[in-house]
């Protein structure tokens, strides 16, 4: 089963490749994964989905949360949360075709970012299922090219995000 | 910040100076060579290991035997990678050792330069944590942050990777007033609530069981663990790992559980109403099949890493905590709560306990003799007689290691010290050589197979050259014997690669060290031979010529339930 997990962490190198080692060595298969910083720029924001046991996805939360670059974790899968992906999408397009390309794009809310003689360049977002419909309708107009970013979540509740306090290293720095 | 002038090795030293470490086990190369330079004015000892793995080893031997971080060291590509081993066995058994490994410089990483490897990857899940550190100006935070991370929370390996150039660099030493790691969370305390519950629980069990691990060493919670078990005078068993928590001399001490486990300890596990988990994680060696382990039982789970409360078996109340507090809290709340509830369910109490020794007596965990053959068995009894409780065990993997746990008795905590995790065979001398050097005033036991010995010998250098008094007794039944057990149960007695056709001369091999050794093979010399190598001032290398087709009993097969053990082979095994 799909699970939507929601990162925050440190933006430090060897970060991502922790939270993806922790996935590849439990055998999971990442379907998607995005991560940008955020206003903060010490800090970053990773959406990641992943095919997990149901069972198992609280485990992979905690075990998420045990990494320490990572801030909080959080299962996204369900509850109130706005979830998009972007897909950029090239058509070959004939000329007597155009227009109508244009029209069904409309009605996916995508708009054009390029235009040759060859075809468009499309963008839409929206959640996964109506993208995957998005790029139906445009195959049927002929060849296409598709590059989709993995979705991207932003929670609708704020949880509050507990951090570490700062530990005294008294003893360490008296010592001559 | 310090005035002088310092380069990044010195402040390494410096760094290691003020978090107290006395001891490095390590091996030098190519990029790590101004550290060495830098040693050598340093006060503090480095002890050259023959094998980076070893260097690992002899770091968790160190802290195992105390508590303390280990610190080992390795150079670059090869030297990291040979860390690997031991870095992942402190990750399983969660000991806190910090590795230190030189990278190449930094303009050349990524470069395939010579000796070059990307430790930090590889080491990446071996590892609580890792760092990899380019300029000195980063140094001074990543070496306490490791030790930081090491030594709290759940213990653990934290390694740091450190290229030439920041070795090289000069600067000044700006002392580390605090650590802020905001991601790194430990829950030390316990919920109240939960807390109140467990003390609840505990009263209304009619058949309480304790299943204390490793982390009650870990957290030096031995004394609660103790206090806790006289309170509700409940039965208690030990895992491997928890071996010493609560002393093997204390009434209420039935056994370790598991595979190979006591009859008593598994089926009071499985007849329990109550387990009171503390500071263990349901390793599958311990429950067997996992529907029929603690049927019955309500469970108490804690333990102070969330990721393993709830990771195997969902308890009943979940406690995430240093249990060492925890423990604390839980005996006061007994306590508080004695005068009405110690008497309840006294009868039930009492059929419990006459059940547990029932079980106790019908199959006893006990030594097995012969007078034509020193059974391995008979070696452990004469080991355990003159140790008396008190001696460090380090064993090595397999056979010896079971037979070991079942019959020499650790009445304190840190005196057990064991590859259980990863289960590491060539574990039993370095880890050894490093417990000796934390504890020069105990007695050392190597305890090891004629196999992880023979991964072992370059080790017997390092012990001859620091003149380390450890009894290095080698279990030599001609077998890899839990290959061999396993060949003959499960695999129609197709014994393949399982036979050690060659063991090195002991008392030739000892002797090129400059120490001595012999074989023993008579049972009726058995002790005398023992005792020699004990009285021996120096190290001593001793070789056990035990019976070669002794199967480690009772025995759990792999996806067994633990009630259902085999406790005896079922008929005498018949071998041209």
């Amino acid at each position: 089963m799909l699970q939507l997990i929601s990162l925050l962490m440190e933006n430090k190198p060897g970060a991502l490749m922790r939270v993806t080692g922790l996935l590849s060595a439990r055998g999971y298969n990442i379907e998607s994964l995005t991560v940008a910083r955020t206003l903060d720029p010490e800090l970053s924001r990773m959406s990641i989905v992943v095919d997990v046991e149901p069972n198992q996805r609280a485990q992979v939360i905690k075990q998420m949360n045990k990494l320490i670059n990572v801030l909080q974790a959080t299962d996204s899968t369900e509850g109130p949360a706005v979830r998009r992906e972007l897909v950029l999408l090239r058509v070959r397009a004939s000329m007597q075709n155009r227009t109508a390309i244009l029209k069904e794009a409309e009605i996916f809310g995508a708009r054009a970012v390029d235009s040759s003689v060859e075809g468009f360049a499309l963008e839409a977002t929206g959640d996964p299922e109506k993208l995957d419909e998005f790029i139906d309708v445009m195959r049927s107009y002929g060849e296409i090219e598709v590059t989709r970013s993995g979705l991207v979540v932003v929670s609708l509740d704020s949880k509050k995000l507990k951090l570490a306090p700062p530990v005294s290293k008294e003893e360490v720095t008296q010592v001559s | 910040m310090s005035t002088n002038l310092m380069n990044g090795a010195q402040i390494v030293l410096e760094c290691l100076a003020r978090e107290k470490v006395e001891v490095i086990f390590g091996y030098p190369g190519g990029v790590t060579l101004p550290f060495y330079d830098a040693i050598y004015d340093s006060p503090i000892k480095h002890v050259l290991v023959r094998h980076e793995q070893n260097a690992a080893f002899a770091a968790q031997g160190y802290s195992r035997a105390t508590g303390k971080v280990g610190v080992c060291c390795a150079t670059s590509g090869p030297g990291a990678t040979n860390l690997v081993t031991g870095l992942v066995d402190a990750m399983m058994d969660s000991i806190p050792i910090v590795a230190i490994t030189g990278q190449v410089t930094s303009k050349l990483i990524g470069s395939d330069a010579f000796q070059e490897a990307d430790t930090f990857g590889i080491t990446r899940s071996g590892t609580k944590h890792n760092f990899l550190v380019k300029t000195l100006a980063e140094l001074p935070r990543a070496i306490h942050e490791a030790f930081h991370i090491a030594s709290t929370g759940r213990p653990g390996p934290v390694l740091v990777d450190i290229t030439k150039d920041a070795f090289q660099a000069n600067g000044h030493y700006t002392p580390v007033s605090s650590i802020h790691l905001p991601g790194y969370r430990v829950y030390t305390e316990g919920h109240a609530g939960q807390i109140r519950r467990a003390a609840q629980a505990m009263w209304e069990a009619k058949r309480p069981f304790v299943y204390a691990g490793g982390g009650i060493i870990h957290a030096g919670a031995h004394d609660e663990l103790r206090q806790l078990v006289e309170m509700i005078d409940a039965p208690a068993v030990t895992t491997l790992m928890g071996l010493g928590g609560l002393g093997a001399n204390h009434p209420n001490f039935v056994s370790m559980p598991g595979m190979h486990g006591s009859y008593a300890a598994n089926m009071g596990m499985t007849e329990t109403d109550l387990l009171i988990a503390l500071g263990s994680r349901f390793d599958d060696r311990v429950t067997g099949r996992l529907s029929s382990f603690a049927p019955h039982a309500k469970v108490i789970h804690v333990d102070i890493d969330p990721a393993e409360v709830g990771k195997i078996r969902t308890p009943d109340v979940p406690i995430v905590g240093d249990v060492k507090k925890v423990l604390g809290k839980i005996l006061e709340e007994l306590e508080a709560t004695a005068p009405q509830m110690k008497s309840k369910n006294a009868t039930a109490r009492a059929a419990w306990w006459a059940q547990i020794k029932d079980w106790q007596r019908e199959h006893p965990l006990e030594p097995v003799f012969s007078t034509d053959e020193i059974k391995p068995q008979h070696l452990m009894a004469e080991i355990d007689r003159l140790s008396g409780g008190e001696a460090i065990v380090c064993s090595d993997v397999g056979q010896h290691q079971m037979w070991a746990a079942q019959l020499i008795k650790f009445n304190h905590p840190r005196l057990w010290i064991n590859s259980g995790g990863l289960g590491s065979m060539g574990f039993g001398v370095p880890s050894a050589l490093g417990a000796q050097f934390s504890r020069p005033d105990k007695l050392v036991f190597a305890i090891c197979g004629d196999g992880g010995f023979q991964m072992s010998i370059p080790e017997l250098a390092t012990i001859a050259n620091f003149e380390l008094p450890v009894k290095i007794i080698v279990m030599n039944n001609g077998y890899l014997g839990m290959i061999r057990q396993w060949q003959e149960l499960f695999y129609n007695n197709r014994l393949c690669s399982a036979k050690l056709d060659t063991f090195p001369d002991p008392e030739k091999l000892a002797g090129a060290y400059g120490f001595k050794g012999r074989t023993v093979e008579r049972p009726s010399q058995l002790r005398q031979a023992l005792e020699e190598a004990v009285n021996e001032p120096g190290p001593y290398l001793l070789n056990v010529r035990v019976s070669p087709f002794e199967n480690v009993y009772p025995m759990v097969p792999a996806g067994g339930a633990v009630n259902e053990m085999v406790l005896a082979p079922p008929q005498p095994v018949e071998v041209a």
